[in-house]
């Protein structure tokens, strides 16, 4: 417990406009050790981009609202924090990268520029402004940029390094947790392939906890310790990466989204697709979300909400697994 | 170059070539594109942004005019072709794009949207046959009817993309060049549609230029694979042939690169391939992908390297295997 | 064309759901049922923001006086001098008092009501349609033409603008349409630039691309795809110009180069009024808070339909 660095229980998230509300995220709980990488996979709609900004509470003011749950940090209540610590923690100890490099560098200042700020915001050592541009060097070396290009602007970097900037910027303050949103969706397959082992070297190197959302299922494998696939809000199964990848059992979306996936290797000429699509958050339906879905959907799946099954460190949320011997139900504390 | 000798292909091209000119010189975007597809096949099209691939797919249907080659359709160069053979001719060629977002028009209903072509082409005498027509292919292709008056707004990236299908398909081509229809996709809503244009080349008899930067998605689809790299054809080959037995340098990159959902396969990586893409302004002599390459040698500066026919339908561009192979 | 026995996804009609007959005869009219639906959004949307129904609200009372002028209060009230009722204070007789010659202010601040409306939105429209239909042409063509358009247009931009409409007055003479023309003239290079830049942004969109692989024409690429998606500015720039318009024609009229007398528009009205400023302020005061409310209220109508327009508002 004591490694604990992130610990979210119940979390609950909507978005209110006066014509509906939508509920994006529906009591998930997980917890992230330090130094480990949990990876967060979903469809568009799931909820995982809505979970990384929650903790960091960057949610829309007007609409978002984190309507129930906790979320702690080090120990650290981050929902009830007024917004100057929570300001203090985000850039120094909580860094996010987001998807889209071409928009999330200024395009009127010098990258060099950028990281500096990050490094000047968050000046717990005092740094002087040598010590500053030292930093800046350093970081940069770090993810494979040369130091003369530090007084370029973002519009002559490629996508590739811009998301490299972007790294630099968010690691510059050595931050306990690093929170990536699909960082390497918008790049070329072989410029991901630097770019999440740059990553995965960093990590290692500097012991950086890191959250991976994602929807790719290969990233998932080549680089998170612990897996959580999120559907329509819940985080339907949680374990470990062999859990997921090598267990017997999976949910039946779990099942679904590998049967999905194009396959390098095997010669099976059709995919097996989910039918239909993730519900309306406005309307979710009564009991198991997937339901509408699911192949296997018995009556119970209609009427009663999934409890959680666990064998070890595997937790399904599935009715299938209810009667079944290996799996325990997870009481709701 | 067929691939199969017996029927004559559907669409082919011959020296290709689209060069833009801009302030710092000249852009080979597509530079001297030899390829040829067979009625009822799909050639895939791999590469990575800048290579030319889109520009390709767009060049085949005159959407921009090339800089010079042919394109040889049921054997007739339509870069010859007036305005109004033109037109004929683009009935049987189509396209299908990557952004479901802004490949159709936000001011029209989906009916109006499938029924568009068949109205302009003067397909039907009135208006409600092309809109009935219009109907039948929404079923086609899988929407609802009750969304036949629905604004793309107020669909998902997967129907929007199924309306893009149902409107290339309204003229009833034989041709349809698929520029990265599933990119901007689900993965679970990528097979869906995958399946889909799957069955309609069984049902219809399509032909398909697959364009993509993913290689696993193009496997399941193309009867034939060609990668190609900053507007240069770099490899050719039948689907299986290339996965089996990748040549060169660059497609060998492209296979490693693929993130693999197999914890197996965690060890590190061998980097195949180092730096970022070169420029495809002015390029020099030489092969293009030599800065990157691991294997360059000295000659790989010097010229271009030819294209070697490796057996099998199998061809490459790559000086390690010119001395193994017929030119 | 035959249908497949497959479909994808979760969007599977039902056996025996689809009356193929019924569906024929109704497609046409489904397809207008919606777009009506549309118009439904936007007026929802519209309904919300309270300084846009206000400025609706004000001009929709202000055009119904124009149009009804004449049953309200006889144009002849408006031009009938009366000496002994000269700078009358408004009374029960005449709300509005009566001006230097006489004539009762309501009767002239209706009619010129009328006049001022009827300059506004013909002068819009007019520029509208000439601004709108060159800067399309341009935009989508581009090239030596749109250079040569667009050096004209900056041209005309930098004259000021109460220069350009007085020589134009000064070449055509004093009058409602050839103040309707002068105007004009200085608003369709704002129309040009507007749509231009609209439609440089929408042909590079892909539905676009697809149009010209179906075969679509460039007419109806313009009419049917590019305008559509241009409206929303389009829209917006219109009713802002009305504002504009009008207080460009009443500052015409104040130099004296606009309507001509009796004729009765608010900037004359106001001219008129400028000798008894101080004896008689009223003269001044209705046509004025006229003149601004009609203003105002286009203004923010403007605004609010420009916000309620956005299709891309996600529900």
């Amino acid at each position: 417990m004591k490694n604990t660095l992130l610990k979210i229980k119940d979390l609950q998230v909507v978005y209110k406009t006066d014509m509906e509300t939508v509920h994006a995220v529906n009591r998930i709980s997980f917890s992230l050790e330090k130094g480990e990488t949990i990876g967060i996979v979903g469809e568009t709609g799931a909820g995982k981009t809505t979970t990384a900004l929650s903790i960091l509470r960057l949610l829309p003011e007007r609409t978002g609202q984190i309507t129930g749950g906790k979320i702690t940090f080090c120990g650290i209540d981050l929902i009830k924090l007024p917004e100057s610590r929570m300001r203090d923690i985000r850039g120094e100890r909580i860094a996010m990268i987001f998807q889209d490099p071409m928009t999330s560098l200024n395009p009127v200042f010098t990258v060099g520029e950028q990281i500096a700020e990050a490094l000047r915001l968050h000046n717990s050592q005092n740094r002087k402004e040598k010590q500053i541009d030292a930093r800046v060097d350093e970081v940069l070396n770090l993810v494979g940029i040369p130091v003369s290009r530090k007084i370029e602007y973002p519009h002559q970097f490629s996508g590739g390094m811009k998301q490299r900037v972007v790294i630099a910027m968010a690691l510059a303050c050595e931050p306990d947790l690093l929170i990536a949103d699909e960082p390497t969706t918008a790049l070329d397959v072989t410029i991901q392939a630097q770019v999440l082992l740059m990553i995965r070297e960093l990590r290692d190197r500097l012991g950086t906890s890191m959250i991976m959302i994602t929807h790719d299922l290969g990233i998932v494998a080549q680089t998170c310790d612990n897996v959580a696939v999120m559907y329509a809000g819940e985080l339907i199964e949680v374990g470990t990466a062999q859990d997921i990848f090598c267990g017997e059992r999976h949910h039946p979306y779990s099942n679904g989204l590998f049967g999905s996936i194009p396959n390098l290797k095997e010669k099976s000429k059709r995919l097996i697709p989910i039918p239909g699509l993730m519900p309306d958050p406005t309307a979710l339906p009564v009991g198991c979300s997937f339901s509408p879905r699911c192949r296997d959907c018995m009556d119970i799946c209609l009427t009663k909400h999934p409890g959680i099954y666990s064998k070890g460190t595997h937790r399904i949320q599935c009715h299938l697994f209810a009667n079944n011997p290996d799996w325990q139900e997870v009481a709701e504390s | 170059m067929s691939t199969n000798g017996h029927s004559l292909p559907l669409i082919e091209t011959v020296g290709l070539k689209k060069y833009f000119s801009i302030a710092a010189g000249q852009l080979h975007a597509v530079d001297n594109i030899n390829l040829a597809i067979n009625p009822g096949e799909t050639l895939g099209l791999v590469g990575e942004s800048g290579c030319g691939k889109s520009t390709l797919g767009r060049v085949l249907l005159r959407l921009i005019e090339p800089t010079s080659g042919q394109v040889l359709f049921k054997g007739e160069n339509i870069l010859s072709f007036g305005k109004a053979r033109m037109r004929q001719i683009r009935r049987e060629m189509q396209i299908i794009f990557q952004d479901p977002y802004s490949s159709i028009n936000p001011r029209m209903s989906v009916a109006e949207i499938i029924a568009e072509f068949l109205i302009v082409n003067r397909i039907y005498r009135t208006k409600s046959e092309a809109f009935n027509q219009a109907a039948k292919l929404m079923d086609v292709v899988g929407l609802a009817r009750r969304f036949a008056n629905s604004y793309p707004h107020e669909l998902d990236g997967g129907r929007r993309q199924r309306i893009g299908i149902a409107r290339a398909l309204s003229l009833n081509p034989k041709f349809i060049v698929c520029d990265e229809p599933v990119s901007a996709l689900d993965v679970a809503i990528q097979a869906q549609i995958l399946n889909l244009l799957m069955d309609l080349q069984d049902e219809l008899g399509l032909t398909y230029l697959f364009i993509t930067h993913d290689l696993s998605v193009v496997k399941h689809i193309s009867t034939e694979i060609a990668v190609m790299y900053l507007g240069q054809c770099v490899e050719k080959a039948p689907t299986e042939e290339l996965f089996n037995n990748p040549l060169h340098p660059y497609t060998k990159a492209l296979l490693a690169a693929i993130p693999e959902p197999n914890i197996e396969m965690r060890q590190k990586k061998i980097e195949l391939i180092q730096g970022e893409l070169t420029s495809p302004v002015n390029p020099v002599p030489g092969c293009r992908f030599a800065p990157r390459c691991l294997y360059r040698k000295e000659v790989c500066t010097t010229a271009d390297p030819k294209i070697c026919g490796y057996g099998d339908g199998h061809f490459v561009s790559c000086y390690l295997y010119t001395d193994q192979s017929v030119c | 064309m035959h249908l497949l026995t497959h479909v994808f996804g979760l969007d599977m009609p039902a056996r025996g759901d689809t009356n193929m007959d019924r569906t024929i005869q109704n497609a046409g009219e489904l397809v207008v049922f919606k777009k009506q639906s549309q118009l439904n959004e936007i007026w929802r949307r519209l309904k919300k923001d309270r300084l846009a129904l206000f400025g609706l609200t004000v001009i929709v009372i202000l055009i119904l006086v124009a149009i009804f002028a004449d049953l309200i209060i006889p144009y002849s009230a408006a031009i009938k001098m009366n000496l002994r009722n000269r700078l009358a204070m408004p009374s029960a007789a005449h709300w509005f008092g009566c001006d230097g010659y006489g004539r009762d202010m309501l009767a002239r601040c209706v009619h010129g009501t009328r006049i001022s409306l009827l300059i506004g939105f013909s002068t819009s429209i007019a520029s509208l349609i000439i601004g709108g239909f060159l800067g399309s042409i341009v935009g989508y063509v581009g090239g030596r033409l749109d250079n040569i358009v667009m050096r004209f247009m900056d041209l005309f931009s930098a004259i000021p603008t109460i220069l350009l409409a007085l020589t134009v007055v000064a070449a055509l003479g004093s009058g409602i349409t050839n103040i309707c023309i002068a105007i004009t003239v200085t608003r369709i290079p704002g129309f040009v630039r507007v749509v231009r830049s609209s439609v440089i942004g929408i042909a590079d969109m892909e539905f676009i691309e697809a149009a010209r692989a179906g075969g679509t024409a460039t007419p109806r690429i313009l009419f049917r795809h590019v305008l559509p998606n241009a409206m929303a500015p389009l829209i917006v720039q219109t009713t802002m110009n009305v504002s504009i318009i009008i207080l460009l024609a009443a500052s015409l009229s104040f130099l004296g180069l606009g309507v001509n007398p009796p004729q009765p528009e608010w900037g004359a009205l106001i001219s008129e009024a400028k000798e008894y400023l101080r004896t008689a302020p009223h003269l001044m005061a209705f046509p004025g808070i006229l003149l601004c409310l009609a203003s105002f209220s286009m203004c923010v109508l403007g605004d609010g339909l420009r916000d309620a327009l956005d299709p891309r508002l996600k529900s």
